[in-house]
């Protein structure tokens, strides 16, 4: 079984829009994954895929239908459970210990493609939950807390709404806001604009590249190239449960050395 | 012919088309005769024909109820000499009707207690008083004076054991606790039965499919006869309680079926969700899923709360007379037994009365929900 291990440690540190990598990426892995596998009964969605992502790395992953990257990044935060390999996230390993699952996902937020909102909830309550149930705030901390995060994406004047009355762009912003409310230090997003019209990706879009610049951990499952080429440090390939290409923006769209990976970025790109 | 929707549907989700169709559109009256009654020769006899009986039949009971009725006489002679109803006979028996065995003398006690239960439940039903502040003190307040009207023995009134008790007020007793007996228990069924849990989702299933399948006589056979069987000699738990549990858990299995089904159409996004806010199960489900499932669920759930408000008449296996069987009881008085029509008539409009304040308010909740008011 042949397994290409992603390489993330980006060892010429090229020009990036917010400070250069090498400052940034300082620290050690924060989220390691070490030969990763999954099967769904007999069918294995994961091949042993291995990836480090450090402390305010951006990572996009991409990859045809059915390549296994939701299950992978779901996996970080045992949304769905690996049955080999070790996932290690601060120094914590995932295991079936419930306090390790909790102590792992108190420093993750995720954002999902279908968003996910709680429909019976008004947006200021669907950002408030969390933090009220979870870290005990008190309901006037924590609308204040929610009001300052949706100042940041831009909707403070929908907080009493439902999000069934919002557009699909505000709707996503909810969600992104409603993970900052735990205040993580890792957001993962699985495919977080491909249920939305053209006109509304750019907003989502713009919110995701602002908490880039303000240096969060993030892990992106996304097909917007553009996006890949601004934000990322790290750009990856999967296919058929692994990985097959790993590099900078600059390497990945500009000399792949994966024949799959040219394939996939001319389908892409056609479009 | 189009219509045009006055109330735009607010909520189109972007996976969801726009409804087009609105039963709430109006149509003009003559248009709508025109289209439904009158296409066709065939269909215009059909509807002359349908007229004709129906008149007939109109004609007919404001005949009999109305022009040819005795309203009130205390002698059933009279009513007999007459060719309409007989609601006289109301007049004469609506006590007994109303208020079964319970002491002749003492029926004071039962209006008030059902002005005292009445109004309790309509501040509850009232969403502006939905705070535990304000609902914890009312409903101790209203269950202690009821209960002791019902009883009595203390303040100098008249001891009545709950061998005596009856009518419209046992019928209220027995609904209400088998609705607040029965909900929590449902509850507890349906995610029983989703647990992830072998054990609790075994016991689960095995509860509900073993009490759904055998009909509900059995189960108050069970609890009246069986189940004194089983406590240690002396201790005795009051029938009247043994019943209302035994209606309420057969109620509570049928109510969690219909759970389930509100708890199935919950998308796992809304778990997921959940999990990655890091909520625990109790959380998620208190907070999350149960307030989705119970309002997917609400008209099913509505339904089976009428339905239990009717199975209260099964008390008559311990003796004691819901407004149903005291009627029935009532109506075996030879002078009055032949306008038992007229009698059961009364009892349906009682039923239909709160059967249909019941489904009322079912639909304004359901119109709070849609505006997001609760
Ligand atoms: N619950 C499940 N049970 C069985 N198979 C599953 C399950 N979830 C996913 N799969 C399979 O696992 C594979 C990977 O799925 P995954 O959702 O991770 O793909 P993906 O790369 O995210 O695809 P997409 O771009 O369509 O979202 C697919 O072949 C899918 O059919
Ligand atoms: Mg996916």
């Amino acid at each position: 079984m042949s397994n290409i291990i992603a390489q993330t440690q980006s060892p010429s540190p090229s020009p990036s829009p917010s400070p250069s990598p090498s400052q940034r990426l300082d620290q050690g892995p924060m989220i390691k994954l070490r030969d990763v596998s999954k099967w769904y009964g007999h069918f294995q969605v994961l091949h042993d895929v291995s990836l480090d992502v450090r402390k305010g790395e951006r990572v996009v992953i991409c990859g045809p239908s059915g390549s296994g990257k939701s299950t992978l990044i779901r996996c970080i935060n045992r949304l769905e459970e690996h049955q080999k390999g070790e996932i290690i996230v601060n120094g914590i390993e995932m295991t079936d210990n419930v306090k390790n699952i909790e102590k792992i996902r108190r420093n993750i937020g995720m954002v999902f493609q279908s968003f996910n909102l709680f429909p019976h909830l008004n947006v200021l309550d669907n950002l408030t939950i969390g933090p009220m149930l979870v870290r005990h705030m008190k309901k006037k901390d924590a609308e204040e807390l929610a009001m300052q995060f949706l100042e940041k994406v831009r909707i403070p004047e929908q907080a009493q709404k439902y999000p069934l009355q919002l557009s699909g762009g505000q709707q996503q912003r909810v969600a992104i806001a409603r993970s900052l409310c735990m205040q993580p230090e890792i957001m993962l997003f699985d495919e977080p604009t491909s249920a939305l019209d053209p006109e509304m990706i750019k907003e989502v879009l713009d919110t995701m590249i602002e908490l880039a610049d303000s240096g969060m951990t993030m892990i992106c499952v996304t097909h917007e190239m553009g996006f890949a080429r601004t934000v990322a440090d790290n750009v990856i390939l999967m296919a058929d449960g692994k990985t097959v290409e790993s590099g900078t923006p600059e390497e990945f769209f500009g000399n792949p050395k994966n024949p799959r990976t040219r394939l996939f970025l001319e389908q892409i790109l056609k479009h | 012919m189009t219509t045009q929707s006055q109330h735009a549907p607010k909520m189109a989700t972007p996976l969801e088309p726009v409804m087009q169709f609105d039963p709430n559109a109006k149509v003009p009256f003559a248009k709508w005769v025109q289209k439904h009654l009158f296409t066709s020769l065939w269909q215009s006899l059909m509807t002359l024909v349908v007229a004709a009986l129906l008149l007939r039949f109109a004609w007919f009971v404001l005949k009999w109820g109305v022009i040819d009725a005795v309203f009130y006489t205390p002698d059933p002679d009279v009513c007999r000499a007459a060719a309409g109803a007989c609601w006289a006979v109301i007049v004469e028996k609506h006590r007994p009707m109303l208020f079964g065995l319970y002491p002749y003398d003492e029926h004071w006690r039962l209006v008030i207690m059902m002005v005292v239960y009445l109004s309790t439940i309509v501040a509850s039903l009232m969403p502006k008083l939905w705070n535990f502040k304000i609902l914890i003190p009312l409903w101790i307040l209203s269950v202690t004076s009821i209960g002791i009207l019902m009883f009595g023995g203390v303040l100098g009134l008249v001891y009545v054991p709950t061998s005596e008790w009856g009518g419209l007020p046992l019928t209220m007793i027995l609904f209400s606790g088998t609705v607040l007996i029965g909900m929590p228990v449902a509850v507890v069924l349906a995610l029983g039965r989703r647990s992830p849990m072998p054990v609790a989702r075994g016991v689960s299933v095995v509860f509900i499919e073993a009490l759904r399948g055998v009909p509900l006589i059995t189960i108050l056979f069970v609890a009246v006869n069986v189940f004194p069987l089983f406590l240690p000699a002396g201790v005795e738990v009051n029938k009247l309680l043994r019943i209302t549990v035994g209606i309420a858990i057969f109620f509570a299995c049928y109510q969690a079926e219909v759970i389930r089904g509100g708890l199935q159409a919950i998308p796992t996004g809304q778990y997921e969700a959940a999990a990655s806010l890091n909520m625990s199960y109790w959380q998620t489900t208190r907070k999350i899923i149960l307030p989705q499932a119970l309002r997917i669920s609400l008209p099913a759930i509505t339904n089976h709360i009428i339905a239990a408000m009717k199975n209260t008449s099964f008390v008559i296996i311990i003796g004691l007379f819901d407004i149903l069987t005291a009627t029935t009881a009532v109506m075996q008085d030879p002078l009055w037994r032949r306008y038992y029509i007229e009698a059961y008539l009364f009892v349906a409009a009682v039923y239909l009365f709160f059967g249909y304040a019941l489904s009322l308010y079912a639909r304004q909740v359901e119109k709070w929900i849609n505006s997001g008011r609760i």
